[in-house]
């Protein structure tokens, strides 16, 4: 025989109203903390944005939060450094080799990881180990055999030792990443190609890179960033300052020994300095999370 | 169009431990349509490379048509080579895709364009060539897949598994056309599939491999009617072959098979015919006898009772068009090596399990215990150590 079942409907509300408060409880107390941080970690850039449009002297004169005098004129002297060199001719230099290690790094890491994806060689193996390796060497070991070599050749104060390396595979990550991706394109695609009658040039040119686009996008996007936050590098060998890129020019508006320094100046043009990473970045956001995420999952 | 010729073809990997392909010798003729068949790992595919050119070749020599081309790239053997996943290139439109291998070839434009039009005519894929691979369904992939390797007029076409992709139903749609493109332009074509029905309908002849062997070159007619071995008995035909362990006696010159405890009497015409089939009286050797070489004994006038053995029915299956029946009979099932069929399938009560092809009409039911009519003059008969056939 069947047995009947029954239920409180009463109870049942109380005991959902009860794990519903419990939950709402739950999230606020876990959005004050995540707001809270946030401020913590927003309140330096708020800082100095608020700073940026205020007068210069009112930087550190007022103690305000909020300024009582609002202007833009720290943007115009930021921008109009001194005499006839403004910050027009920094970005121009920045952007000249940015693009110039975008196509380097695209070109020379793309054919480096091809042949490592894709070909047989002799001593594949120990190469690509050895490039690997070259990954875990700090910046400062290479510095200053590079800085002697580059001045040997005549090429400290030109932006040569900046952007050649480019287009000799110098970046192991982006080869390492992008033989990841190669890895993952089927064979039969290349194969097919071989029949076609495709010679590596082409097999790497019309069908390979083509297919590598979310790899490339993400090399172009890290090679933007990297390249145009570069400070160390670009500040050791470009001296003269109308060669000068957007980060080594911000060192000028201060005066390290101990002279007048121009914070108003400094803040607004650090300010304007984030605009082409961010609007790089989120131009390229859908292809970059393609890329890296493809890493992964193909 | 040329012949292809594979003489002693081998390949080994790990040092020559694993042989993938063994000593294969082939001759395809020039505008035949060859099926290369076996089950998974046989080394089909691998042969396939080796023509293309794709694998190197370890061992032997293939040649095509007059010319030896173990070390010629795959580009300068006038191949055209259709992949099981079709390799269409994603980032290229279908014209671009057929066109490929043609531009590469540095063709005068007009002439480029005059072709992939053709080849999209033929194959009816003119309302697609602005489209991307991944906007097709898989019959039309398939079929630029076709166009590729059409579009270059190659002297021999390869094709690797090229429908095992695509449903059952695409499939069958797929196989009668590349059969008549292939028939239309006479190109010499080698086609791999594991797909035993591809195998029996599509090619002038096939080839059976196994363990990277050639078992059995033939028409299909005769692979299914005359195989080699119990390996090609087992791998061809759907449902398998009935294969058991029997024993042949003679009993005042009258040849009769002990199959467990039944004994089914052998005609005279059989024995007469295959001269060899007496010298095995008193030996054990190995007995087929296809699904569609049973019947119910009802519905066979004048059925002799010395060609029939009761059993009992253990699963019935109504096609339609048959009835796929499942029944259990007192006899040792031969082992067949092939990865296709199990071994030693035993039914109920330790019984071997035999499968008939009754006629659509049959009232069978579950349970039943059937008498079950062995055309014996379809049987096959294999010797008991080598597994090769008695009556070839």
């Amino acid at each position: 025989m069947a047995t009947v079942k029954t239920y409180d409907p009463e109870l049942l509300r109380a005991e959902r109203r009860k794990r519903e408060n419990i939950r709402r409880l739950k999230g606020l107390g876990l959005h004050a903390l995540l707001i809270t941080t946030l401020g913590v970690m927003l309140y330096p850039v708020i800082w100095m944005v608020l700073s940026a449009l205020r007068p210069e002297t009112e930087i550190f004169g007022d103690m305000g939060f909020i300024p009582t005098n609002w202007t833009l004129e720290n943007f115009v002297r930021g921008w109009q450094l001194y005499g006839n060199l403004t910050f027009t001719q920094f970005y121009v230099n920045s952007f000249i080799i940015c693009a110039l290690a975008i196509i380097g790094n695209l070109l020379a890491c793309s054919m480096a990881a091809y042949a490592f994806a894709r070909l047989e060689f002799r001593g594949k193996w120990w190469l690509f180990a050895i490039m690997l390796g070259t990954m875990m060497l700090p910046i400062h070991v290479q510095l200053i055999p590079q800085y002697i070599f580059f001045l040997n050749i005549g090429w400290v104060n030109t932006i040569l030792p900046l952007v050649v390396p480019k287009f000799l595979a110098h970046d192991a990550f982006f080869i390492f990443l992008m033989v990841q991706f190669m890895r993952s394109l089927p064979h039969e695609l290349e194969q097919a190609a071989i029949v076609d009658g495709a010679s590596y040039w082409q097999r790497y040119w019309r069908i390979i890179l083509p297919l590598s686009m979310p790899a490339l996008a993400t090399t172009a996007v890290f090679t933007f960033i990297n390249t145009y936050n570069d400070f160390f590098s670009q500040l050791i060998y470009l001296t003269d300052t109308d060669r000068m890129t957007v980060p080594v020019a911000l060192r000028l508006f201060l005066d390290p020994s101990g002279g007048s320094s121009s914070f108003g100046g400094l803040f607004a043009m650090v300010l304007v300095s984030i605009g082409p990473v961010l609007g790089f970045f989120l131009a390229s956001q859908r292809l970059l999370t393609k890329g890296i995420a493809t890493q992964g999952f193909k | 169009m040329a012949s292809v010729t594979l003489q002693n073809l081998t390949k080994t990997y790990a040092g020559g431990q694993l042989r993938a392909v063994n000593d294969v010798s082939l001759e395809i003729e020039d505008g035949e349509f060859l099926v290369l068949v076996g089950p998974s790992g046989c080394g089909k595919s691998t042969a396939l490379r080796m023509i293309a050119g794709l694998e190197e070749i370890t061992d032997g020599a293939v040649w095509i048509g007059d010319e030896f081309v173990n070390d010629t790239h795959p580009k300068d053997r006038d191949i055209a080579m259709v992949f099981q996943s079709y390799a269409l290139y994603p980032h290229m439109s279908v014209y671009d895709n057929i066109a490929f291998p043609l531009q590469i070839a540095k063709m005068p434009k007009e002439e480029v364009d005059k072709r992939v039009q053709e080849a999209a005519r033929v194959l009816e894929l003119e309302a697609y060539l602005k489209r991307r691979p991944g906007q097709l369904s898989g019959g039309q992939r398939q079929r630029v897949a076709m166009g590729r390797a059409i579009v270059r007029k190659p002297s021999v076409f390869l094709m690797d598994e090229p429908l095992s992709n695509l449903d059952a139903k695409l499939r069958v749609q797929m196989r009668a056309e590349i059969a008549s493109i292939q028939h239309r332009l006479g190109v010499t074509t080698v086609y791999v599939t594991h797909d035993q029905v591809e195998a029996m309908t599509m090619g002038h002849r096939v080839a059976l491999l196994k363990d990277g062997v050639l078992q059995q070159v033939d028409t299909p007619s005769n692979i299914y009617n005359k195989p080699r071995n119990t390996f090609v008995a087992a791998f061809i035909g759907s449902p398998t072959m009935n294969m058991y362990w029997a024993e042949l006696e003679n009993e005042s010159d009258t040849l009769f098979l002990r199959l467990g405890d039944n004994r089914l009497k052998l005609p005279a015409t059989l024995v007469q015919q295959f001269s060899s089939l007496s010298q095995y009286a008193g030996r054990k050797l190995i007995v087929g006898i296809r699904p569609e070489d049973l019947a119910e004994a009802s519905s066979i006038a004048n059925a002799d009772p010395s060609d029939c053995i009761a059993a009992e029915v253990d699963l019935v299956e109504a096609l339609g068009s048959d009835v796929i029946v499942h029944i259990g009979i007192d006899a040792k099932p031969a082992e067949v090596r092939s990865s296709d069929s199990l071994d030693e399938i035993k039914s109920k009560a330790g019984k071997a399990r035999c499968i008939a092809r009754f006629n659509a009409k049959s009232q069978v039911r579950l349970g039943d215990t059937v008498n079950v009519w062995f055309d014996t003059t379809r049987m096959h008969f294999f010797d008991g150590e080598t597994g090769l056939s008695i009556l070839n």
